[in-house]
C-alpha cells in the first residue's frame, strides 16, 4: 500500500479527535467505514490524531472482534452459531455460504465480495437462524436461499412480543421504532414531567420505594444504585445505558431499543436528574446497528423538542448523552469494562471495590442501569411505587420481559408480572414445545446460565423462588431444549462463546474458559477421557470462586449446573456426530 | 537459566543521576543488570545504558597493557595513532618511569605553569582527589581543569556569584512536591532519563505544571503546561523579561527578598527594559507566553527551575544562568522542600571532581587557591613547605589548550578526558594538541586525544575498583568493584599513587604528600578530614545508603536540600543585567543557528558508548533540521548533508523534523566521522570560559550519498 | 488512627485502615502466594493466585487489593482456596513454559498440583522474537502478569511500546503491528527486563551465554566491528 489519502479520515474526525483516547473507537469505526479494515497507516493516523500511543490503538484493535487488521471482502456476513441458532441450524447456513462462495471462514470470496464469519450470539434469537449481512439483520434463514441472502434479501426481523401485561412493551411489535409524538401519546415523558416537579431525592426515594431491581442480570436495587452515585463526591456525574446486551439467548433490549427508544431515554433523563448528572452515554453493542439508528433518531428527536439539551422542560435540569458504539465483545456488557471501552481501551473489568457509583466512567461517580430498567423508570415516576408494585411479588415487583426462544412454538419476549409459573410462561403463553416434542430441559439466564427439569416447572418466576430453585434469573433468557438435544453439544457451544469472550485478563477465566472448552470438545464427540468429570469440576469452581468479574465467575455456571443434573454426560458413551445433530 | 556468582551493588558511570545498579556476574562477565526498587534515587529505574550499556569493558579494542608510542612524537609534529601497531607494549615500570621523567624534566626546565592536567568527571571523588593532589603538591601548578568547564561552568560561577553556593540546591526526586516547574535548556528525557520520569508522574499523578523553556520541541513538551519556544542565546531576555512582569504584577515576594537578598533596587532598575515585548523581539517566544510563565511560577506553592546545557553553555552562559536565579530570588521559590535552584549536573561525578578541587581557582572543597588561609590549610595537609602551594589562579580547559606553545604549557596529562571530541573548534583543537612536548592520557580506550598521546596508562573501568561517585543532587554513593581489571589495568588511583612516588623521588622532596594508602576508603577519609562538608562521609556509614553533602559530621545525616535560613555567601545577591547576542549570529552566508547535545543511547566524545552495543541501536549522526528550513534548502528526511561553519564541516544524514524548530539545527557531539565540534565555536563566556556550544552558525547543503561516513543501512527507530 | 481488627487463620491481627489483606497476613507471619504482584507496579489482581476466603462473601478476595476491615474472617487455606490455587497453577502450567519461574515452580510443588493435568491442553508457545541488541522476547514463558505493559506505561516509563494483541487465551504482549522494537517508542530503558518474573524478558547477553556462547564471542559478533573513519 502506498500513499493512503487521509483527507476524508480527517474530516470524519474533525470533531472527535479533540476528545483525544474516548474518541477511540468511534474513530475506529469512522476509520474502518473508509478504508474496509484498519491498516496500519491508517490506524497510526487515528493514533497520532488522537494522542494515543501506536501499541495501545494496536491494542485496542485487536481487542475487539468489528475491528480488522487485515483486509475483509466488502460485506462480512456474520453468521450465529450460538444456541438458537445452532439449534436452528447454523451450522448449515455457514457451510452453505462457504460452498456458494468457494471460500473457507474467515477468506476474502475471489471478488473481494465477501468474508464469512460465525459470530457469537447476535441477539436475534426469536428469528433463528438469523444473519447479519453488512449491517442488515436477517431472520429464519433458509440455508437454500444463500445467493438472496448473501445479498441482503431475506426476512427482516421484526420483534415479536407477548405477554400478559405490556407496561414496558406497549410501542413494541410494530416494526418499526414509535416516533416521538406515538410515544407521547402512549403517555411518554410524563414520567419526566412528574419527576422534574419533585426533588432529586424524592425521585430516588419513589424508586426505592418500588423495589425495582437491575434487569441486566445482577439484580441489585436501583434506587439504592441512584443514591450511592447522588451521594458520592466528585464532578462530573454520569449516567450510562447500558445496552451491550450479548448474552445469547436474550434480546429484550433489542427490542426495546429499536421499537421505543424514547423510553429508554426517559429513564435516563430521571436516573440523571436524581443524581445530579449533566451528561450520558448510551453504549450500544456494536452489531445492533439498526437499534442504534432508532436511538440516533429519538435522541434528534428529543433534542429537537426540548427533552436533551438545557433547560429541559422549561426546568433548571440540562442533560445530553453521547452514543456509543460497542465494536464486538460480549465483556462490554460488563459495567466497568463498558467504562474502559468508552474511554477508549481494551474491555478489561476493573476491580471492584471501588464501585462505579463512586469511581466509575472517567473514575466519577457513575449510575449504569440495563435498557430494562430504564425503561421501568417512567411508569414508576408517572403512576407512582404503589401501582408500580401492584404487579408481581413483595420481593419482585413490577414485570419482567423474558426471552423465550429455542424449542418453543411461539418465540419472542414475553412481558410478564413476576410470580408466573414457568409452566405458564412456556404453555400457557408460549405455546409449548415445537414440533410435539417432549421438554427436555430449559437452559435460564443464557450461556452463564443453568438447566431447569421439567419437575421445576411449578416454580414460580421470581427472584426470590427461583434462587432457591437453584436456578439464575439472570437477564430472562428461556431457551427451550426438547428430548432430541444433545446437552452435550449445547454445552461445548456455551464453552467456545465464553473461551471466545474472555477478555484473558485474569488467569481462572483466561486459561480456564480454554481448558473447559478443550475437555468439552471431546465430551460433546463422546471421548471424555478418564479424570474429565474432575477436571471440569475443578476449573469450573476454580473460575466461579476465583475470577475477577462477572463473565469468569458465571462461565460454568451451565457446565456445573448440568453435572449436577445428568453426571453420565461426562462419561464415555456412542459417539456423537457432531453439531449437526444439534 | 544462570545463576549469578555474586550481584555486586554500584553506581552508574554514565550521568549525573547516579542510579543505582545491581551487577550480576557469571565468572567474569556481567551478564545482567538489575536496580533495586527501594532505591530512593531511581526505584528499581534504569535507562538503556545504565542497563545494557556496560559491555564496553568487554570490547575488543579496550587497551589493558601501558603503552609507548613507537615513533617519538616531537611538538608541532605531532600525529594521531589509533593502530596497536604504531605503540609498544611495556610494563608499568618503564610507562611510570617514563612520565615521571618527562614531567620532572619539563617541569624543572619550564616551571609549574608549563604543566597542566584534566582531572575526569567520570572517574571516582578519590582518583580525582589525589590526581589534582599531585600537580598542586608536586608540580605546585594550579592548571588543574575538568569538563565542567564545558558543561555547567557557566551555573557554577553564576550560583557561587548570586548565593556563594554551586550545587542543585533540592534533589531530584521533590520534584513530585513542587505544583510548578520550569525545565530550561535540559532535554531531560535524554539526558537525565530517571529525572525526566519523575517529572513526568509529577505532572500526570501529582498535578504539576511543568513549563519548557527550549529551542527544540523536546519530548518533555509532550507533558507540558506551556513550551516557550526560545532561540537560542536569548535566555537572559526571557528570563529577565518574567523577572520584570512577576516585578510589576507585584507577585514578588516581598518578605524573602527584603530579608533574604540584596542588590535589588538596581537589579529592578534594569528590568524595566526587558518587557515582554522586548523579549518577544529578542528570543522570537510570544509574550502573552513569557507572561503566563511568569505568573504561572511566581504563584506556585513550591515552584522549582530545572536547567541544563541551554543556560550554562554560551558566551553569557553566566548571565543567563544569573537571569535563571534572579527568578528564585524574585519568589522565594528556594529552600523548601520542592522548589530551588537545579542546574542537571551531567557527568556521574562531575559534582564529585569539582568538589574533589579539580579546578584551577579552587581546592578541594571549592576553597580559593588565591586566599593564603586555604593555601596554608593544604599546606598542612599535603606536607607542602609553607608558601610552597601556588597562590596564583590557574588556566582552564579552553585555556590551557589555547597556552600550549613554547613559553606557556608544554605537557599535558589527560585522565578519562577526550578533548579532540568535546572541546570546540576542533580544528583548532588539534593545532593546540600538536604543539604539546609531551602527552599522557589515562583511559581505556585509545580516542581521538589518546591516539596524539605519548604514553598511554590502561586505567580501571567503573565497576573493577572501589571509590565513590557525587551525583548531581550531591548525594556521595560508593562504587563497588564487581570484577578485576581486566588485563594490566589498575585503578586510576594506584597508578597516580605509584606516578606521584616516582615523581617525589626525582624531585628529592624529604616529605612526601602521602600516597601509601592500601584502600580508596583512605583516600576519602583524608578527603573527610580536610573538606568540611564531606567531614561526616566515610565508608562505613555509605554502606547503608548515599549521603547529600554537606555533611557536616558523622551524625549528621546529609542535606537533601539547602538554604532553609540563609545562602553561604549571606543574602542572595541580584545583579543587574543586560542582553548581549551570541559571539556568530547567523546571516546570508550561514543562515541557521547550530545548537548541539547529547543522544539518549550516547555520551559525549563516544569512548564508552560506540564500544558498546549501545552504536548498534544508534549507530550514525543525525542533522535534526525543521520541514520549513528542509523544504527552503531541498534537503528530504534521510538524504545525506554536508553542514559547513567557518571553522569546518561534515557530512552526514538529515532528520527533518519537528522536534527542532525552524532555523535551528541540531546535532550531537558524540560522532568521530561527523563530529559537531568541528563546526563550533570557541567563543568564550568571559567569568567562567566556557565555550558557546549552544549557539554558531552553518549552512547546510545537499550531499551525495557516497560521501556518507556509513554505507550501512539505517536502524529505523521509533522513540520520540 | 483506629486501627482495624480482624482474624487471619485463627490469628487475630491489628493493622491501619487501607491495609491489604495480603499486608496484613504477611504481618501475621502467613505467607500468601503471588505472581502477578510487585511492589513496584500498580496491583491488578489478576493471577488470583492470592485469593482467600473471607466468611460471608460470595467469591474469594484477592488478598493483594482486598482492604482489611473490621471483622473479618480471612481463611487463606481453606478447600476453596486450595482448590482454586491449585487449579490456576494447574492451568498455567500446562500453557506456558515455567522453566524458569523458580517461585512458581515452588508453588507447584506448595499446592501439589499437577503439571500434566490436561492432556491435549493447548500451549501459547510463539517463536522467540530476537529483534533489537538488548534484550530478547521470549513469551513462550509469559505470564501474563501485566507488569512489563505497566511499567512501559505509567506505572514508571511513560513509553508505551507494548500492549496486548488478541484476546482471552490467545493474548500475546505486542508492539503495534508486530514492529520490531527498535521500531517502537521503546528507548531500551529494561524497566520491563527488570519486573518479568519468567525470564520471558531476558538481557540478551544472558541469552547468549546460557547457549554457551563464550563472552569473546558475544563481543566480537557486534555489526559494528568498523574502525572510525577519520
Amino acid at each position: 500500500m502506498s500513499e493512503l489519502d487521509f483527507t476524508a479520515l480527517h474530516t470524519a474526525l474533525q470533531e472527535i479527535a479533540p476528545h483525544g483516547r474516548s474518541a477511540l473507537l468511534p474513530a475506529l469505526h469512522a476509520a474502518q467505514a473508509i478504508y474496509g479494515y484498519l491498516p496500519e497507516p491508517v490506524a497510526a493516523e487515528v493514533g497520532r490524531l488522537l494522542g494515543v500511543p501506536l501499541a495501545d490503538v494496536c491494542g485496542v484493535i485487536d481487542f475487539y472482534s468489528m475491528f480488522y487488521r487485515e483486509p475483509v471482502g466488502n460485506k462480512v456476513v456474520q453468521i450465529c452459531g450460538d444456541m438458537a441458532c445452532a439449534l436452528a441450524g447454523g451450522e448449515a447456513l455457514i457451510r452453505a455460504a462457504c460452498r456458494h462462495l468457494g471460500v473457507a471462514l474467515g477468506e476474502i470470496s475471489a471478488d473481494g465480495g465477501f468474508t464469512i464469519e460465525r459470530v457469537p450470539c447476535l441477539g436475534l434469537c426469536e428469528h433463528a437462524p438469523a444473519v447479519l449481512v453488512g449491517e442488515q439483520a436477517l431472520g429464519r434463514v433458509n440455508p437454500e436461499q444463500v445467493a438472496e441472502w448473501l445479498n441482503g434479501h431475506g426476512m427482516v426481523p421484526v420483534a415479536l412480543v407477548y405477554g400478559s401485561h405490556r407496561r414496558l412493551t406497549i410501542n413494541c411489535g410494530r416494526g418499526r421504532p414509535a416516533t416521538l409524538d406515538e410515544y407521547l401519546e402512549s403517555g411518554g415523558y410524563a414520567g419526566l414531567r412528574r419527576a422534574l416537579s419533585l426533588s432529586p431525592d424524592e425521585v430516588i426515594a419513589e424508586v426505592k420505594a418500588s423495589g425495582l431491581v437491575g434487569r441486566g442480570g445482577a439484580a441489585f436495587p436501583t434506587g439504592l444504585k441512584w443514591e450511592g452515585a447522588a451521594r458520592a463526591l466528585g464532578e462530573p456525574k454520569y449516567v450510562v445505558c447500558n445496552a451491550d446486551e450479548s448474552e445469547p439467548g436474550t434480546f429484550k433490549d433489542r427490542v426495546l431499543m429499536t421499537d421505543d427508544p424514547h423510553r429508554v431515554l426517559e429513564g435516563m433523563l430521571i436516573a440523571a436528574y436524581a443524581i445530579g448528572a449533566r451528561q450520558g452515554y448510551i453504549f450500544v453493542r456494536g452489531e445492533y446497528t439498526y437499534a442504534y439508528r432508532a436511538i440516533e433518531r429519538a435522541v434528534s428527536e428529543a433534542r429537537e423538542s426540548g427533552y436533551l439539551g438545557e433547560s429541559i422542560l422549561g426546568s433548571e435540569f440540562s442533560f445530553d448523552l453521547e452514543l456509543r458504539r460497542g465494536a464486538g465483545a460480549y465483556i462490554c456488557g460488563e459495567e466497568t469494562a463498558l467504562f474502559e471501552a468508552i474511554e477508549g481501551k481494551r474491555g478489561f473489568p476493573r476491580i471492584k471495590p471501588p464501585f462505579p457509583t463512586t469511581s466509575g466512567l472517567f473514575g466519577k461517580p457513575t449510575v449504569i442501569n440495563n435498557v430494562e430498567t430504564l425503561c421501568n423508570v417512567p411508569f414508576i415516576l408517572e403512576q407512582g411505587a404503589a401501582a408500580y408494585r401492584q404487579l408481581g411479588s413483595p420481593k419482585s415487583p413490577g414485570t419482567k420481559l423474558f426471552c423465550v426462544s429455542g424449542d418453543v412454538l411461539r418465540p419472542g419476549v414475553y412481558e410478564v408480572p413476576f410470580g408466573v409459573t414457568i409452566r405458564y410462561l412456556l404453555y400457557g403463553l408460549a405455546g409449548g414445545v415445537r414440533q410435539g416434542r417432549r421438554l427436555q430441559t430449559i437452559l435460564f439466564g443464557g450461556a452463564a446460565g443453568a438447566f431447569a427439569l421439567p419437575n421445576q416447572l411449578d416454580v414460580p418466576l421470581t427472584f426470590e423462588d427461583l434462587r432457591q430453585a437453584g436456578l439464575p434469573l439472570g437477564s430472562g433468557v428461556v431457551m427451550v431444549l426438547d428430548e432430541t438435544r444433545d446437552l452435550r453439544q449445547v454445552l461445548a457451544g456455551v464453552a467456545r462463546f465464553f473461551a471466545h469472550e474472555s477478555c484473558g485478563k485474569c488467569y481462572p477465566c483466561q486459561l480456564g474458559t480454554q481448558r473447559q472448552a478443550e475437555i468439552l470438545e471431546r465430551v460433546a464427540r463422546g471421548e471424555p477421557l478418564p479424570g474429565d468429570a474432575g477436571r471440569l469440576s475443578d476449573v469450573g469452581w476454580t473460575m466461579s470462586d476465583a475470577s475477577l468479574c462477572g463473565l469468569g465467575q458465571t462461565a460454568a455456571s451451565a457446565v456445573l449446573s448440568a453435572m449436577q443434573h445428568w453426571p453420565t454426560l461426562f462419561e464415555p458413551t456412542i459417539k456423537g456426530d457432531g453439531l449437526d445433530k444439534y | 537459566m544462570l545463576q549469578a556468582d555474586r550481584i555486586v551493588p554500584t553506581v552508574c558511570p554514565y550521568c549525573g543521576v547516579g542510579c543505582n545498579l545491581e551487577l550480576h556476574l557469571k565468572d567474569d562477565y556481567i551478564y545482567r543488570v538489575t536496580a533495586p526498587f527501594g532505591s530512593v534515587v531511581n526505584r528499581g529505574n534504569l535507562c538503556v545504558k545504565g542497563r545494557f550499556g556496560y559491555d564496553y569493558i568487554y570490547h575488543p579494542s579496550r587497551v589493558t597493557t601501558p603503552l609507548l608510542r613507537k615513533t617519538p612524537q616531537r611538538a608541532g609534529e605531532r600525529t594521531q595513532a589509533f593502530d596497536l601497531e604504531e605503540w609498544r607494549l611495556v610494563t608499568w615500570d618503564e610507562a611510570l618511569d617514563t612520565v615521571a621523567d618527562r614531567l620532572v624534566e619539563i617541569y624543572r626546565r619550564d616551571g609549574s605553569d608549563a604543566l597542566a592536567v584534566y582531572c575526569c568527571a567520570k572517574a571516582a571523588n578519590e582518583d580525582n582527589y589525589l590526581l589534582q593532589k599531585m600537580f598542586r603538591a608536586l608540580f605546585r601548578t594550579n592548571n588543574v581543569d575538568h569538563c565542567t568547564r564545558l558543561c555547567h561552568a557557566g551555573s557554577v560561577v553564576a550560583l557561587q556569584q548570586a548565593i556563594g553556593s554551586s550545587a542543585m540546591s533540592n534533589t531530584a526526586a521533590e520534584v513530585i512536591l513542587s505544583d510548578c516547574f520550569i525545565v530550561t535548556g535540559s532535554n531531560t528525557t535524554e539526558n537525565h532519563p530517571i529525572i525526566a520520569l519523575q517529572m513526568k508522574a509529577a505532572v500526570q499523578k501529582y498535578g504539576a505544571k511543568m513549563i519548557v523553556i527550549d529551542p527544540r520541541r523536546l519530548e518533555l513538551c509532550d507533558y507540558a503546561a506551556l513550551w516557550l519556544p526560545i532561540k537560542p542565546g536569548t535566555n537572559v531576555a526571557v528570563f529577565s523579561a518574567m523577572a520584570h512582569v512577576i516585578i510589576k504584577e507585584g507577585l514578588i515576594n516581598q518578605q524573602f527578598v527584603d530579608q533574604r537578598t540584596e542588590g535589588f533596587d538596581e537589579f529592578a532598575r534594569s528590568m524595566e527594559k526587558f518587557t515582554p515585548t522586548y523579549a518577544e523581539m529578542i528570543s522570537g517566544v510570544d509574550r502573552n507566553l513569557i507572561i503566563a510563565a511568569a505568573r504561572m511560577y511566581a504563584t506556585a506553592q513550591r515552584g522549582a527551575i530545572y536547567w541544563g546545557m541551554g543556560i550554562s553553555q554560551l558566551s553569557q552562559g553566566t548571565a543567563s544562568a544569573l537571569a535563571v536565579i534572579h527568578l528564585a530570588l524574585l519568589t522565594g521559590h528556594i529552600g523548601r522542600e520542592g522548589t530551588g535552584l537545579n542546574p542537571l549536573r551531567g557527568q556521574n561525578n562531575v559534582q564529585g571532581c569539582s568538589d574533589m578541587g579539580g579546578m584551577p581557582y579552587h581546592y578541594p572543597g571549592y576553597m580559593p587557591v588565591d586566599d593564603p588561609a586555604n593555601a596554608a590549610h593544604w599546606e598542612r595537609v599535603w606536607n607542602v613547605e609553607a608558601g610552597g602551594l601556588n597562590r596564583r589562579r590557574g588556566l582552564t580547559t579552553t585555556e590551557i589548550l589555547a597556552n600550549v606553545h613554547p613559553g606557556g604549557v608544554r605537557s599535558l596529562y589527560i585522565m578519562g578526558e577526550n578533548p579532540m571530541m568535546s572541546e570546540p573548534n576542533l580544528n583548532k583543537t588539534r593545532q593546540h594538541i600538536q604543539q604539546l612536548e609531551f602527552l599522557v592520557a589515562q583511559d581505556m580506550f585509545i580516542n581521538e586525544s589518546g591516539a596524539f598521546a605519548d604514553v598511554f596508562l590502561p586505567a580501571a573501568s567503573w565497576a573493577e575498583k572501589d571509590g565513590t561517585f557525587t551525583n548531581t543532587d550531591r548525594r556521595v554513593q560508593r562504587v563497588r568493584r564487581a570484577l578485576a581489571p581486566r588485563g594490566q589495568s589498575r585503578p586510576d588511583w594506584e597508578i597516580i599513587c605509584d606516578l606521584a612516588k616516582r615523581i617525589e623521588a626525582r624531585l628529592g622532596r624529604s616529605n612526601s604528600a602521602y600516597w601509601e594508602y592500601a584502600h580508596p576508603s583512605e583516600i576519602m577519609a583524608e578527603v573527610s578530614r580536610a573538606v568540611p562538608e564531606y567531614a561526616g562521609v566515610t565508608y562505613a556509614r555509605l554502606d547503608a545508603q548515599g549521603l547529600q553533602t554537606p555533611v557536616w559530621d558523622e551524625s549528621h545525616p546529609g542535606t537533601p536540600y539547602l538554604f532553609s535560613d540563609s545562602f553561604p555567601r549571606g543574602r542572595g545577591k541580584f545583579t543587574p543585567l543586560e542582553f548581549i547576542p551570541v559571539t556568530e549570529l547567523p546571516d546570508d552566508e550561514y543562515p541557521l543557528i547550530l545548537t548541539t547535545g547529547r543522544v539518549l543511547e550516547h555520551w559525549h566524545g563516544g569512548t564508552m558508548t560506540r564500544h558498546s552495543k549501545l552504536d548498534e541501536l544508534y549507530p550514525e549522526a543525525h542533522a535534526q533540521i525543521h520541514p520549513v528550513d528542509a523544504a527552503m534548502l531541498g534537503i528530504e528526511n534521510g538524504q545525506a548533508v554536508r553542514v559547513c561553519s567557518r571553522r569546518g564541516e561534515i557530512v552526514l544524514r538529515a532528520e527533518v523534523t519537528e522536534k527542532t524548530s525552524p532555523g535551528v539545527v541540531f546535532i550531537p557531539f558524540h560522532f568521530a566521522e561527523a563530529a559537531a565540534n568541528l563546526l563550533t565555536l570557541d567563543a568564550l563566556d568571559a567569568q567562567a570560559k566556557i565555550p558557546e556550544y549552544k549557539a554558531c552558525a552553518v549552512s547546510i547543503f545537499p550531499a551525495s550519498p557516497a560521501e556518507l561516513p556509513h554505507q550501512e543501512k539505517r536502524v529505523p527507530r521509533g522513540r520520540y | 488512627m483506629t486501627e482495624v481488627n480482624l482474624i487471619i487463620d485463627g490469628v487475630p491481627v491489628s493493622v491501619e485502615p487501607g491495609t491489604t489483606l495480603l499486608k496484613a497476613a504477611e504481618a501475621a507471619g502467613i505467607v500468601i502466594p503471588t505472581i502477578c504482584y510487585h511492589e513496584a507496579c500498580t496491583a491488578n489482581a489478576l493471577c488470583r493466585l492470592c485469593v482467600v476466603e473471607v466468611e460471608d462473601w460470595r467469591v474469594l478476595a484477592p488478598a493483594c487489593v482486598a482492604q482489611a476491615s473490621e471483622g473479618m474472617i480471612v481463611h487463606t487455606r481453606s478447600e476453596r482456596v486450595e482448590r482454586s490455587r491449585r487449579t490456576i497453577l494447574e492451568m498455567l502450567t500446562s500453557a506456558v513454559d515455567l522453566s524458569e519461574s523458580p517461585e512458581i515452580l515452588g508453588f507447584l510443588q506448595d499446592y501439589a498440583a499437577d503439571s500434566q493435568r490436561f492432556p491435549g491442553a493447548l500451549r501459547r508457545e510463539p517463536p522467540l522474537l530476537d529483534d533489537n541488541p538488548m534484550y530478547v522476547r521470549d513469551y513462550a514463558k509469559c505470564v501474563l502478569c501485566w507488569r512489563c505493559v505497566q511499567v512501559c506505561a505509567d506505572d514508571a516509563q511513560y513509553t508505551f511500546a507494548i500492549n496486548f494483541s488478541g484476546r482471552g487465551f490467545h493474548t500475546q504482549i505486542g508492539t503495534f503491528f508486530d514492529k520490531p522494537m527498535p521500531e517502537t517508542t521503546c528507548v531500551f530503558c529494561g524497566q520491563c527486563v527488570g519486573v518479568c518474573p519468567t525470564g520471558a524478558l531476558k538481557p540478551r547477553r544472558e541469552w547468549l551465554l546460557e547457549q554457551g556462547i563464550l563472552p569473546e564471542e558475544i563481543v566480537q559478533s557486534s555489526r559494528m566491528a568498523r574502525k572510525q573513519k577519520r
